[in-house]
């Protein structure tokens, strides 16, 4: 089974139920939500402050605390919350593992592991963990460096959420928004994790074994491979084709799936990343040589480092090289080196740098050069060192906390000024709205280097999974673009779709198991050839059952009854241990029978003809044996001796399995 | 019986040019391709010719692997697949790929070069040979081929260093490398998990010695340097330009910041800057604490310790150099001892392991009169300390490496016989598996018994495993062919043969007095069953019948006697022993009722 609890399909959550494994793949946290509230100011801004209440078109202003209007849209006036994954679909302390795809997808971690008793381990690979801490850390610390005293709950009520303007009404299961956690329950989050590398084979509980595999996304992104002797399942979950910094994406190991989990593709299918990167590059220019500031939202790693190796190779030419580069996080420093030191983790031209021993990523250069320089905030040292014009990278893409909110109200006014969005993950213009009006110019560069749907059907075409499972999103065309039928997963049979809170049986089955026999057992073993070409032995044998390995072993002798005991009660001989007879096959020649029986001492033997076969009858024993093609039935008196020698008699003329 | 084969070409009851030949289930791989420190002539390399005489090594081997690079484990490298020539896959970790071939640049240099041999590996043959070699991740499963597979542990010993397990099928085997099993200043402790393998192979350069804890080694080492600073003494410390060098780099570091110290700490060759740089792009091999501090603080960006240059060994008043190679055999730690040997004040330490043969074994072993190259003696009045340093195992570290993976046998290379003995009674007193110490080019075969992996059909294994876990399980192979196993319940056998099922069944007639009606005669057999059958399921029907569990009993009355009823068991071969045991029971009559 497959329940989905994030419907987000780049911020996957989902929990499979496999082979009485209950594993989570992926931990995706939704911050689509903190677009709906205000931004959250480092410095007082008077803008914001002085937004006017919202007020309900009866004219009733109990939401004007709450709820103010910027520009035409509403803002929750609150501290940002987060729509967490769906926490009722399963019981979450049950659950036994997750695994993590990368480091984008591990952000709701802290709520799964810290507030549903859950017990279990996560895997992760180590950049993902490194830098996951990072951008969690930026994130705990840019909410709570502004703190908030206004925590607003009233417009949650469902009758109240009723009556507000879209997008608010619209929103889905408001009641469940959470705040940010907090760096203790981060770190205790992570502790959680145990460190794991490409195609390390883990096992879990000895039934079933997953395996990351180098997805092509990201530092240390990894796709899953769920298996076990006789069903494997594929999770593919951010992956990329291009040739970006991290290793190439490890295709071969997903042949052969009975099913793949496709999650987390392109989110602007449309655009191609590299035109992508030539446009943030002139407009940056552009920008810059008319005297303005470019300011560029983005998350402290990732697609900030293929920039600034682009912006290495193109400033000495673009005649910037006077021009100041800012990147402002508080984990800014942390992340340039620690993209640094990942060399096993890089692509095939970044590991040969290292190997000479030279840094793997040009932006060591650029910091060596002061070109680029990085602060933890806008505070300290960097308000002595501010020179514009100047380019500043730094987040949240989301527009709503961190640094970036302060470059906003300042350099929004100005028409010189322009922010590039380069993130994917956030509409632009609903990030704008609440700066609205701006004079500033707004420029959409989105640089998703995830797989698009060309890409995906050659890639289902290259592995050939029997049953392909998928976002619901991507089995139709997107809403704002239904003629577009290509951008959509194609395949045969048709991808199943999953939504939000939806439980979903996947469709493996398997008829085998793998178990292992002891050698001494396969020595006893008598291979006898029914067929030609066939060969058949049977076994007696004992199964051992530990950690989900079955192992067949030689039966044990069976004790001998102690012979002080002679006479022993009837209820001790009850058969204890239902030790099974073979199947019996073959039939039995009535003729040569009779003459066995002769042979044995019966003298009185008399055949009669019936529809099926024939009745052999012991008249003194007052006997009767039916012989039929495939049955055989003796009618005896309750005399043991006699039964079991005709018995005997008959299993002679008859195959045992 | 399976049995897995080890043959030593070097590393066997010895130190120095390991090389390891194992057979196992049909593969053959070799481990570590190393160099002799102590021979200049063709026993510096193993004997390759020892694997086949006449056909190609990559027809023979399936695979090399090499655990670290140091050359005493690689040395031999592009000696044996550019001139001897092998093309199959060679696998190593990523930071020992990345040093691995300076070092050897470094070995070539010094042979060709400073001695003038020819017939040596040129700078071509070692970019060649890196060539072939595959990077793997720690704790990876590389697939060499369909069977064969193998799998890096960290080893610590120095950055990169790994154990490898080898697995075919069942049958596993562990080789060590070099591995240290306490955590030092700048490496973590070798970890493997209990995996169980058929044989473990492990160094055992310590064998015997059981070393004090690590802080009373760097106290003491620190009080000789410093105590020879003082007195204005120098202290030559030659070491491996990568390994224990940053380890006693980072000791000095602290020690000299902590003090104050004044005195010049150096480190010879180009190699320092080059060798401290890979240390920090690959910082996640180092230990936890180095880790976790590198972006605030980069351990291995040194403040007091300087480049050196030659001409500095001649500069009055004390110092402090790091030189190369580690064992004084050659190159500038050689150099430096031969100017500073005539002075007493000063001091050489030699922190790691010194092969026999070299400058660093005889001073250590006592000899104070040297002869050097062209009759030349040396005369050493210098202080010799002796010091180790070296990240290997100690026989405590040896015994809960065993203690972790809980091999079936154990196979002890890398060390000196008669320590080997000593150790080797250890294991097999301690853990009471079998413990092999075999000498170049001497064969261990070590049993194995691998079980067999077979399909089983699930209905089968369910039905088995479910209600009774000691159930025993009559099954067939159909079809029976080695290269796969099936095993199916009897019925599926049958179907898949084409055979039809023959059911035997018999009926047996118990007479039993009893002047009742016959409905009252069953009743009274019922709870007669009931009561003594427990486990089993006994029914009574409506149709007047008894079953006990698929045994079926009917009474009638006795055509002749009123007095008697006939009860009717009847049951299939597969119940047998019930259905026996019932009409023995019935015979016996009921019991009178109460």
């Amino acid at each position: 089974f497959q329940y989905c609890l994030s419907g987000h399909p780049t911020l996957p959550c989902n929990v499979l139920k496999f082979k009485s494994t209950t594993i989570m793949l992926d931990c995706g946290l939704d911050m689509t939500s903190t677009l709906n509230f205000l931004p959250l100011p480092l410095v007082q801004s008077p803008r914001l402050s002085k937004l006017p209440g919202w007020v309900l078109k009866d004219g009733s202003t109990f939401l004007d605390k709450e709820l103010k209007e910027c520009s035409g849209h509403v803002f929750v006036d609150s501290v940002p919350e987060f729509c967490l994954p769906e926490t009722e679909l399963l019981d979450l302390s049950t659950v036994d593992v997750i695994l993590i795809s990368n480091y984008h997808c591990m952000m709701a971690l802290p709520y799964i592991t810290e507030y549903t008793g859950f017990t279990g381990t996560v895997y992760a690979t180590e950049p993902t963990v490194q830098i996951g801490r990072l951008l969690m850390e930026e994130l705990v610390n840019s909410i709570e460096r502004v703190p908030k005293a206004q925590s607003a709950s009233m417009w949650k009520n469902k009758e109240v959420q009723r009556l507000l303007p879209a997008p608010l009404k619209d929103a889905v299961e408001v009641s469940m928004w959470r705040k940010c956690y907090t760096m203790p329950e981060v770190n205790a989050a992570l502790s959680k994790i145990q460190l794991v590398g490409y195609s390390q084979k883990i096992e879990l509980f000895g039934a079933v074994q997953v395996t990351p595999l180098s997805s092509g996304y990201a530092l240390g992104s990894s796709n899953w491979i769920i298996q076990s002797h006789y069903e494997k399942v594929s999770y593919v979950s951010g992956s990329s084709l291009l040739t970006t910094h991290p290793q190439p994406m490890d295709q071969a190991a997903l042949k052969n799936s009975d099913v793949l989990i496709l999650t987390g593709l392109t989110q602007i299918p449309t655009a191609n990343p590299d035109g992508m990167v030539g446009e943030f590059c002139s407009n940056l220019a552009m920008t810059v040589r008319n005297g303005g500031n470019v300011l560029v939202p983005c998350y402290p790693s990732g697609v900030i480092y293929d920039l600034l190796e682009c912006l290495y190779q193109y400033i000495d030419s673009a005649g910037l090289s006077n021009i100041p580069f800012y990147f402002i996080s508080p984990v800014a420093n942390s992340s340039l080196e620690f993209s640094q030191i990942f060399a096993e983790w890089l692509c095939h031209n970044k590991q040969t740098k290292v190997y000479l021993p030279e840094p793997p990523f040009p932006h060591a250069e650029l910091i060596q050069t002061n070109k680029l320089k990085h602060y933890p905030s806008i505070h300290g040292d960097f308000s002595n060192d501010f020179k514009q014009p100047c380019v500043v990278f730094t987040g949240h893409p989301s527009l709503r906390f961190g640094d970036v909110v302060h470059f906003m109200e300042l350099w929004g006014k100005s028409s010189l000024n322009t922010v590039i969005f380069t993130e994917p993950d956030f509409s632009y213009l609903d990030a704008l709205a609440p700066y609205q009006p701006l004079a500033m110019k707004c420029v959409y560069c989105p640089i998703d280097t995830r797989l698009n749907f060309i890409q995906v059907s050659k890639l289902l075409k290259e592995v050939q999974p029997l049953h392909v499972v998928c976002p619901e999103q991507y089995t139709q065309p997107p809403p704002s673009q239904s003629h577009r039928t290509d951008l959509m997963v194609e395949c045969q049979p048709p991808a199943m779709a999953y939504r939000r809170a939806e439980v979903l049986t996947l469709p493996y089955k398997r008829r085998y198991e793998k178990i292992e026999i002891m050698p001494d057992l396969a020595d006893s073993l008598v291979p006898l050839e029914i067929k030609p070409g066939i060969s058949l032995a049977t076994v007696s044998a004992v199964l051992h059952t530990k950690d989900n390995k079955h192992v067949l072993q030689l039966p044990p002798k069976p004790p001998q009854p102690p012979a002080s005991k002679k006479r022993k009660r009837v209820s001790d001989d009850v058969p204890e241990c239902k030790s099974l007879k073979p199947l019996l096959s073959g039939s039995i020649p009535v003729d040569q029978f009779v003459q066995t029986l002769e042979k044995h001492g019966f003298s009185d033997v008399k055949v009669e003809d019936t529809a099926k076969g024939h009745i052999v009858l012991l008249q003194e024993a007052e006997t009767l044996i039916q012989l039929e093609e495939d049955s055989t039935h003796i009618i005896c008196d309750n005399d043991e001796p006699l039964r079991v020698k005709l018995r005997d008699l008959v299993l002679k003329f008859l195959q045992k399995f | 019986m399976p049995e897995i084969k080890v043959t030593p070409l070097g590393a066997g009851q010895d130190v120095g040019r390991s090389c390891i030949l194992v057979s196992i289930a049909g593969k053959n791989v070799m481990l570590d391709c190393g160099m002799h420190m102590g021979y200049n002539d063709d026993r510096r390399f193993p004997d390759f010719s020892y694997i086949t005489q006449n056909g190609r090594l990559t027809d023979f081997l399936d695979c090399v692997i090499i655990s670290h690079f140091h050359l005493d484990h690689c040395g031999a490298l592009p000696y044996f697949s550019e001139m001897v020539g092998y093309d199959g896959p060679i696998y190593m970790t990523h930071p020992t790929k990345a040093i691995c071939p300076i070092l050897l640049e470094d070995y070539r240099k010094i042979t060709v070069d400073k001695k003038g041999e020819t017939n040596f590996f040129t700078s071509q043959m070692i970019k060649d040979c890196m060539k072939k070699v595959v990077a793997v991740h720690l704790h990876q499963t590389v697939q060499v081929d369909e069977e064969l597979e193998i799998k890096a542990y960290y080893a610590g010993h120095v950055l990169g260093a790994a154990m490898f397990q080898i697995k075919v099928g069942c049958e596993s085997v562990v080789y060590t490398g070099d591995y240290n099993m306490t955590p030092d200043r700048h490496l973590g402790a070798a970890w493997i998990d209990k995996c169980r393998p058929d044989l473990l192979i492990s160094e055992s350069t310590y064998a015997t010695t059981i070393r004090d804890s690590k802080r009373c080694r760097e106290r003491d080492f620190l009080k000789k340097v410093h105590e020879t600073v003082e007195r204005g003494g120098k202290v030559l410390i030659p070491v491996f330009a990568l390994g224990r060098a940053q380890e006693l780099c980072i000791l000095l570091e602290t020690f000299w910041e902590r003090m104050n110290l004044k005195a010049p700490i150096y480190f010879s060759t180009g190699l320092t800057e080059k060798a401290n740089h890979y240390y920090k792009l690959f910082i996640t091999w180092t230990n936890q604490k180095i880790r976790k501090t590198f972006v605030q603080r980069n351990m291995f960006e040194f403040k007091h310790i300087k480049a050196f240059d030659r001409a500095f060994a001649d500069n009055p008043g004390p110092m402090v150099v790091f030189a190369t190679p580690g064992m004084l055999h050659a190159g500038q730690s050689l150099q430096i001892f031969r100017k500073w040997a005539g002075n007493e004040k000063n001091m050489v330490i030699m922190p790691g392991y010194c092969v026999q043969g070299t400058v660093g074994h005889k001073i250590l072993s006592g000899q104070r009169k040297l002869e050097m190259e062209g009759r030349q003696i040396l005369e050493v009045k210098m202080q010799v300390e002796y010091m180790s340093f070296s990240a290997h195992a100690d026989a405590k570290g040896i015994m809960q490496l065993i203690r972790q993976a809980e091999p079936r046998n154990v196979l002890l290379v890398h060390g000196e016989a008669k320590k080997m003995e000593f150790l080797k009674q250890k294991i097999e007193q301690e853990f009471h598996v079998s413990c092999f110490m075999p000498a170049n080019g001497e064969t261990s075969s070590i049993l194995t018994n691998p079980c067999i992996p077979v399909d089983i059909a699930l209905g089968l294994l369910k039905r088995e495993a479910q209600p009774a876990p000691r159930g025993f399980i009559p099954g067939a192979f159909p079809p029976f062919s080695p290269q796969s196993f099936r095993l199916v319940s009897p019925e599926q056998a049958l179907k898949e043969l084409g055979l039809a099922e023959h059911q035997l069944r018999f009926t047996c007639r118990v007479h039993i007095q009893d002047p009742r009606k016959e409905h009252e005669t069953v009743l009274r057999v019922y709870n007669h069953l009931r009561g003594l059958l427990k486990d089993y399921s006994v029914q009574h029907l409506p149709d007047g019948s008894i079953t006990v569990e698929s045994i079926l009993i009917q009474a009638t009355a006795h055509s002749e006697d009123q007095g008697t009823k006939v009860l009717l068991v009847s049951w299939t071969y597969q119940d047998e022993e019930l259905g026996s045991y019932l009409t023995a029971l019935l015979k016996k009559g009921l019991p009178q009722s109460t």
